[in-house]
Formats: structure tokens, C-alpha cells, sequence
């Protein structure tokens, strides 16, 4: 899956498990700084995904990864 | 007391407390599940898990999951004891107390937290030991194991209460069980003297509490440590 699907999925996810607006949910969008999620609406938010698409993310690979465009990027490594 | 039936998990259901919790959850209306290692209980739906076992417990909470819906009570009361004093005390036998004492609470807990969280509803409820807080010569594994799950338990009601998640301790005292059933009859006179209601437990009564904590009516009440132990701990 390219990374412009997958942000496709993670920007309904978002609005569905982060209650935030779609248009809000861009490449750039910081999950603290923007749209103020808390760390565990974000557990939330990464259990969600796994289970969408099926992957298992370690806390190593979750990291670095602070933007909606990082974690889109992250899991279309991860399913490719 | 009014109960919305449930999705019940109890752990090291098939004897003791263990047993009468999920009897009187079932007559509560409850639909209850309890893990067992060697028997399963009558009447009940018995799910063999050793919780020492990721795998086991995860197995075990989708067969629960299959036929009772995912989880939203859970009772972790597997245990065990093995009693000695510290100088004869192997490291062996403090690291498998507090493993299946412990950190099986851990990985039950961890387990039914995830459709918990989904469901914005869940009751973790968790048996530990009038020892945990009075200390119990002999039983420093298993105390310090039941100790654990206070600290535990109260995270626990932090992290996950904004989600509508309890997460409550309860801590039996002297009960009449098999587990201690080994103790003699000296050491059983000498323990009576120092409960005020100058009696045992049964399995019941300690039952009757994790029924509240699972029931609407403690809906309300999260990080609790609940003494059920005849006024045996008072002041701890």
C-alpha cells in the first residue's frame, strides 16, 4: 500500500478513534502539539491500526514517530 | 442489588474463592468463564489456561471471547503459595510466587484491557491477601506478590479510568480453603485470637465482595484496596 492510501486510512481511523475533523488530520499534523491526543488515545489510536492492517508495532519503531505523515510513512514500510 | 449481565473472566476458577466468585457471579446473571489447570468446574464454562503463560492466556481469552463476547469483568485470583522462611527460601520459588501471583495479573489484565478500552467499560478486579499489608512470616514471596498488586491495581485505576475502567483490590483474610487447609491446627488457634470477628472466612463471603465490585452498584468506587478478612488487617 502506498503511503498516500495509508494516510487515507489513518485519516478515517483518526477521525473515528481521535474524534478529530479530517481536514485537521494532515501529513504534518503533530498528534500531541495538534491535535492535543494524549498518550493513551494514542495507544488506542497504534491498536486500532495493527489491527486494521494486521502488523504488530514495537515501542522501538513507535518512537520517533510524532506525525500523522511519520506514521503513515512507518506503516506502508511495514506493509510492503 | 441491580446487575447488567456481563462477560465474566475468572482466573483459578475452579476451587476456593476462585470457585464461589464465579457462582455467585453466575446467580448474579453474569455469563462466566473461569481458567482452570487440571479440572474444570461443573456448570460453568471452563477454559484450561496455566496463567503463567502468555500464549495460554491469550488462548484462553478467545474461547471466552468466542462464546461469552469479550471480556468485561475480570477476576484474577489464580495463586499460589510456597511458604518458608527467608533463609531457606530459594530465589526459584520467589520468582514462580510472584510470577504466577503477579505478573500473570499483569498479563490477564493487559489481555482484557484492549476490548475494554473499546467498549469504554470494564471492571478489573484483583484477590490479594490481608498479607499483602500486615506481612506474613514465612510467606515473603507471597506476600510481597499480593503486595504487588496494589500498586498494580491502583495504576491501573489511573491509566485506564477516563475510559470507564475500575480497578479495584480485594483482600481476604483467613479463609477456608484448600490452599490453607495445610496450616496445623496450632497455627489455625494462634490466627483465631487475632481476628476480631474471632472466625474464618468462607469462600463465600470473600465472594459476596468481588460480586459488588462487579455489580453497577460499585460503579463508583476505583483504586480501592477492600479488606474482607474479619478486621484481621485494621490499621494497614
Amino acid at each position: 500500500m502506498s503511503p498516500a492510501e495509508v494516510l487515507d486510512v489513518l485519516r478515517a481511523r483518526a477521525v473515528e478513534v481521535l474524534e478529530v475533523a479530517a481536514e485537521d488530520v494532515q501529513p504534518e499534523t503533530s498528534f500531541v502539539e495538534d491535535l492535543q491526543v494524549d498518550s493513551l488515545s494514542l495507544v488506542e489510536f497504534t491498536m486500532d491500526l495493527e489491527d486494521e492492517f494486521g502488523i504488530e508495532l514495537s515501542e522501538d519503531e513507535l518512537t520517533d514517530v510524532h506525525t500523522i505523515g511519520g506514521f503513515a510513512d512507518l506503516i506502508s514500510r511495514r506493509t510492503s | 442489588m441491580t446487575t447488567t449481565p456481563r462477560s465474566v473472566l475468572v482466573t483459578g476458577g475452579n476451587r476456593g474463592i476462585g470457585l464461589a466468585t464465579a457462582r455467585a457471579l453466575a446467580e448474579a446473571g453474569h455469563r462466566v468463564a473461569v481458567t482452570y489447570r487440571s479440572q474444570a468446574p461443573e456448570g460453568l464454562l471452563g477454559v484450561r489456561c496455566d496463567v503463567t503463560s502468555g500464549e495460554d492466556v491469550d488462548r484462553a481469552f478467545g474461547e471466552v471471547e468466542a462464546e461469552h463476547g469479550p471480556v468485561e469483568v475480570l477476576v484474577s485470583n489464580a495463586g499460589i503459595t510456597d511458604d518458608q522462611l527467608l533463609l531457606r527460601m530459594t530465589e526459584e520459588s520467589f520468582s514462580r510466587v510472584v510470577d504466577a501471583n503477579l505478573t500473570a495479573a499483569f498479563r490477564v489484565a493487559k489481555r482484557a484491557s484492549r476490548s475494554m478500552l473499546r467498549a469504554r467499560f470494564g471492571r478489573l478486579v484483583f484477590v490479594s491477601s490481608v498479607v499483602a499489608l500486615t506481612g506474613g512470616a514465612g510467606q515473603a514471596n507471597y506476600a510481597a506478590s499480593k503486595a504487588g498488586l496494589v500498586g498494580f491495581s491502583r495504576s491501573l485505576a489511573r491509566e485506564l479510568g477516563s475510559r470507564g475502567i475500575t480497578s479495584n483490590v480485594v483482600a481476604p483474610g483467613f479463609v477456608d480453603t484448600d490452599m490453607t487447609a495445610d496450616l496445623g491446627d496450632a497455627r489455625k488457634a494462634e490466627l483465631l485470637k487475632t481476628i476480631p470477628l474471632g472466625r474464618t472466612a468462607t469462600a463465600d463471603e470473600i465472594a459476596g465482595v468481588v460480586a459488588f465490585l462487579a455489580s453497577d452498584a460499585s460503579s463508583y468506587v476505583t483504586g480501592a484496596v477492600l479488606p474482607v478478612d474479619g478486621g484481621l488487617g485494621m490499621g494497614h
